[in-house]
């Protein structure tokens, strides 16, 4: 039921289990020690012209446990949580903190914590597992009917993934946290051809993943039925949109395609493990640097960025993070300057800061936290105006909706992104579809040129669910509000 | 708490199952990790996993329906509860017409059936043991020639058994070992990246000396060259087989023959078909998969989980597939019941890929010598689909483009994003490298069993540059 930890986690023992780890740490002359152990449940089911193609229902427990010792750390997991299983995770953490020491390396001292003793649950009506598997399937294979029904769709792929996070932390200063986080991501694609030329194209419904329950189907934040009802017509027109002019426009970008180009050019910036450079042979660093929080001028002064742990529905929302830490809010950006970052345990002492602002996170008990992004969002400017006002203020400019395809250059400054649907805007007024957009530009002056913000009717939480970095790489949920935001002189580049 | 040896697990899932039909397949996999940058260790890791994943069948008069479940854990697994858990997910399936029957052992792999008694070869306790110390000296000399390291060394050996109600029983061990290493000036912006697999005995120790050669290599690399900016346009590049991999497994993961004949690739043909049989190069190039190819061995039968593959095709033997043939697109993958319908061989997906061009190809050092002016490009990133229906992607190069001028690397160059479809560029190839052992920069976390020739192709479309390294 809603606001409980899933019982199926305290079936698991794990006071006693982490309990278990922690003493034995303690008794290899560990330092700091922390034990989690975690219960993960996901569901999904992918269809194609409304047919189950594949699908499964995965339950994944592990007990994982990380050590600080003699200057080096160690980590080690096992998927059969028990007293006994912890204790050997224990002795293997030791084991490569020691082998790591022998690198001639020192390890990072974890910024203090308070200790804190609570259960925490995501905010949802509805647990999608109590709903059963073949019900939900049978809702993607109606919304898939419903679509293939309506010309030009010719075909529909269809995936719903459910997923339930419960996991119990407890460390050797005394917290213990379990919390339960609840997400699902449905997604319809529907695919038209163009009669005369035999062309394709596809369309993606623009709902995303979400930190709702099974109530977010039911139309609680976003209208599906809309959607549904909507989209041939749009693919209708996008099958027959002439291609952009190649050039410079004025953008107004909705949030259901802004929440992406925030999440690259801005929530992996300012992540301090990419700053500090541990993802340089992989996911990529950030021409960020410490040294310029509350310097460097990272957009217009309308540009206003938090970062948070809280956000009611955000993918990334959590009571504590896996190394502890408590939610918390704080703005990254402030009237276009940059004053702060996203801090884990580990790097919060090189960058001064005294306490982690909870931006650890492991895809599962089986994985070592690793600094990850909180839900950043772009601010709405209250009384600000409507899309439509906008939309009506732009005297030629091309309206882009629906993230699609997205790349980021390794210190995230040069990027391209495309979108689901762009319309041309002339004198104030959509002037129907265009195709092959896409939009490039650098993290800075892209931000610069924010010209106009929408007001907190246009905002909407938007997100992604497989978030990848690290080595071995790990998946993490993240949230993304935007309001409807405009954009002078952007370049712009045709793709098809 | 009792421990079921994989066998026994099956066993018991397959005899408490009573559905239909049933599928079971059981993975341990044990993983050894250590990671560093700037230097410096920052991470490092000791995984052991269990999975235990049941297919239920349940005919019906409609079709076919499959409840798929997966338990993770080794002891005291339910394995009443999880066939049970299967059994009545295959009731909440909706099920699928035309679903073929499971494959029986004369479908299946006769080496990996052989091996069904054996028990799973191990854990890797120390696998990456003699890694921190050769580190350790590898840390010392890049720190006194003001060099910074950032690389990845990981151990992983996945056994995997799968029974089937039709009476197949197989096996499969896959140990892998990989490295990269990221090398960068503390002074300046230069960088280079150099990354390797292996796979060998199960528990055969991680390579000594790996990290220390790939050093060495790094070393010997122009990559502190003065580094200058070239605009954006289309230039000659030479691709390292690196880059080819990424581009080649960014291609394969779209051959998918139901989706290109519901248009949604750049294999359907408009109007209706595939392009199956067309010629997409005039380079003699093929692309092949083979599970049993040396060094690059897979899994050689279909293990189909969650959105992967098929669950009726469990347990078929994965022959060599030629994609492409000579330069001719020969076959997309294809389950069984696509093929059945289409009147074509199934042809599932398969993971290792190999391209391959004349016997006699030069290396990409004979490559380098021999071209008046042109871009080596070591290594991409962040490769996007841009426009399916081309399949145009945007990347960008990484840690390495150099100018190549009268046969010679006359210096380093900023870093391109580019244009470019993989499919197109096929056509655009005008020689082609010999064929190596090669990790893809961005795929190399999942896909890690590639052979690819370096090779030179005409007219690589770089859209813009950064100044970002």
């Amino acid at each position: 039921m809603p606001g409980d930890v899933d019982p199926g986690l305290f079936d698991l023992r794990p006071r006693e289990t982490a309990g278990a780890a922690l003493e034995r740490a303690a008794r290899l002359g560990s330092g700091h020690a922390s034990a989690r152990v975690g219960f993960l449940r996901r569901s999904s089911v992918f269809l194609h012209d409304g047919v189950p193609s594949s699908g499964s229902d995965t339950v994944d427990t592990a007990v994982s446990v990380r050590v600080l010792r003699g200057g080096g750390t160690g980590f080690a997991s096992l998927t059969d949580p028990t007293p006994g299983t912890a204790v050997l995770c224990a002795e293997r953490a030791v084991r490569m903190a020691d082998a790591t020491a022998r690198a001639g390396v020192g390890g990072a001292a974890l910024a203090e914590e308070p200790v804190h003793r609570a259960t925490w649950c995501s905010e949802y009506e509805v647990n999608p597992f109590d709903v059963p598997s073949g019900d939900r399937a049978a809702l993607m294979a109606d919304w898939s009917r419903r679509l293939l029904r309506v010309p030009p769709v010719s075909h529909v792929w269809a995936m719903l993934v459910v997923t339930e996070e419960n996991t119990f932390y407890a460390d050797s200063a005394g917290t213990e946290t379990a919390q339960r986080r609840i997400r699902m991501h449905p997604m319809l694609v529907a695919v038209g051809t163009h009669p005369r030329t035999g062309a394709s194209a596809s369309l993606r419904t623009l709902g995303g993943p979400s930190g709702q329950g099974w109530e977010y189907l039911a139309g609680t934040d976003w209208d599906w039925d809309a959607e549904l009802e909507e989209l041939p017509g749009h693919l209708e027109a996008k099958l027959h949109a002439p291609p952009v002019e190649p050039g410079r426009y004025d953008l107004l970008i909705d949030p259901s395609n802004l929440w992406l180009t925030l999440h690259e050019s801005v929530g992996h910036a300012t992540e301090l493990d990419r700053v500090l450079g541990h993802e340089a042979g992989y996911a990529g660093t950030s021409f960020v640097s410490p040294d310029r929080v509350g310097a460097l001028r990272y957009g217009s002064e309308l540009m206003n960025v938090t970062a948070d742990r809280t956000e009611p529905g955000g993918l990334a929302t959590v009571g504590f993070d896996d190394e502890g830490v408590a939610a918390q809010r704080w703005p990254l950006v402030e009237n276009g300057v940059l004053t702060g970052l996203q801090v884990d345990r580990r790097g919060a002492h090189t960058v001064g800061a005294d306490r982690s602002n909870g931006c650890a996170y492991a895809e599962s008990a089986a994985h070592a936290p690793l600094q990850r992004m909180p839900n950043v969002s772009l601010q709405p400017v209250p009384g600000g105006p409507s899309t439509e006002d906008l939309i009506s203020g732009m005297a030629d400019g091309i309206y882009v909706v629906g993230a699609a395809g997205w790349s980021i250059d390794m210190q995230r400054r040069n990027f391209q992104f495309t979108a689901q649907r762009c319309y041309r805007v002339r004198r104030g007024e959509l002037a129907g579809q265009l195709g092959g957009v896409a939009y490039q530009g650098t993290t800075l002056d892209f931000w610069a040129s924010l010209t106009a913000v929408g007001g907190t009717g246009t905002y909407r939480l938007f997100g992604a669910d497989l978030c990848a970095k690290g080595q071995p790489v790990q998946a993490a949920p993240v949230g993304h509000g935007c309001p409807a935001a405009l954009f002078e002189g952007v370049r712009v580049q045709r793709t098809a | 708490m009792a421990e079921h040896t994989p066998q026994d697990t099956a066993e018991r899932v397959l005899a408490d199952c009573g559905a239909d039909g049933c599928v079971v397949v059981v993975e341990r996999t044990s993983t050894a990790y250590l990671r560093w940058a700037g230097n410096t260790v920052i991470g490092n890791g000791h995984t052991d996993e269990g999975r235990t994943t049941v297919a239920a069948l349940r005919d019906t008069p409609e079709g076919t329906a499959a409840g798929v479940v997966s338990r993770g854990g080794v002891r005291g697994l339910d394995t009443a509860g999880i066939a049970e858990d299967a059994r009545r997910a295959s009731f909440q399936s909706i099920p699928s017409r035309d679903a073929p029957a499971l494959p029986g052992p004369r479908e299946a792999p006769a080496s990996s059936a052989a091996d069904w008694d054996a028990p799973v070869p191990g854990v890797l306790e120390d696998a990456l043991a003699v890694v921190p110390e050769e580190l350790g000296s590898v840390f010392a000399r890049a720190r006194a020639e003001s060099r910074l390291l950032y690389g990845y060394a990981e151990h992983r050996i996945r056994t995997t058994y799968l029974a089937s109600s039709s009476g197949t029983r197989l096996r499969h061990v896959q140990p892998s070992a990989t490295l990269d290493l990221t090398v960068r000036a503390a002074d300046s912006p230069a960088s280079s990246w150099a990354g390797d697999s292996a796979s060998g005995d199960p528990l055969t120790p991680f390579p000594p000396g790996w990290v220390a050669s790939m050093d060495d290599r790094l070393r010997e690399r122009p990559w502190r060259k003065e580094r200058s900016v070239l605009p954006p346009g289309r230039y000659e590049v030479l691709l390292s087989p690196s880059c080819v991999a990424d581009l080649m497994l960014h291609m394969y993961r779209s051959m998918d023959a139901e989706e290109a004949l519901a248009g949604r690739t750049a294999f359907g043909r408009p109007g209706g078909g595939t392009r199956v049989g067309e010629r997409l190069t005039r380079q003699p190039l093929t692309l092949r998969s083979d599970p049993g190819s040396p060094g690059l061995g897979c899994v050689p039968f279909v293990v189909a989980r969650d959105a992967e593959g098929s669950v009726f095709d469990s347990g078929l033997a994965l022959r060599p597939t030629d994609w492409i043939a000579d330069g001719t697109l020969g076959a997309l993958v294809r389950d069984r019941r696509s093929a059945r319908g289409a009147g074509a061989a199934a042809t599932p997906r398969t993971d290792s890929l190999c391209l391959a061009g004349p016997a006699d190809a030069p290396s990409l050092a004979d490559m380098v010598a021999s071209t008046d002016r042109a871009l080596l490009l070591t290594s991409l990133w962040y490769l996007r689909q841009v426009d399916p229906g081309s399949l145009l992607l945007t990347g960008l190069t990484r840690d390495g483009v150099y100018l190549v001028e009268n046969g010679e690397i006359t210096g380093a160059v900023g870093n391109f994003r580019f244009e470019e479809s993989p499919l197109g560029m096929l056509d655009r190839v005008v020689e082609v490298g010999r064929t190596e052992r090669t990790l893809p920069r961005e795929w190399g976390d999942c896909s890690t069993r590639t052979a690819m020739p370096a090779l030179r192709v005409a007219g690589f479309t770089m859209s813009s540059t950064t100044t970002s390294s």
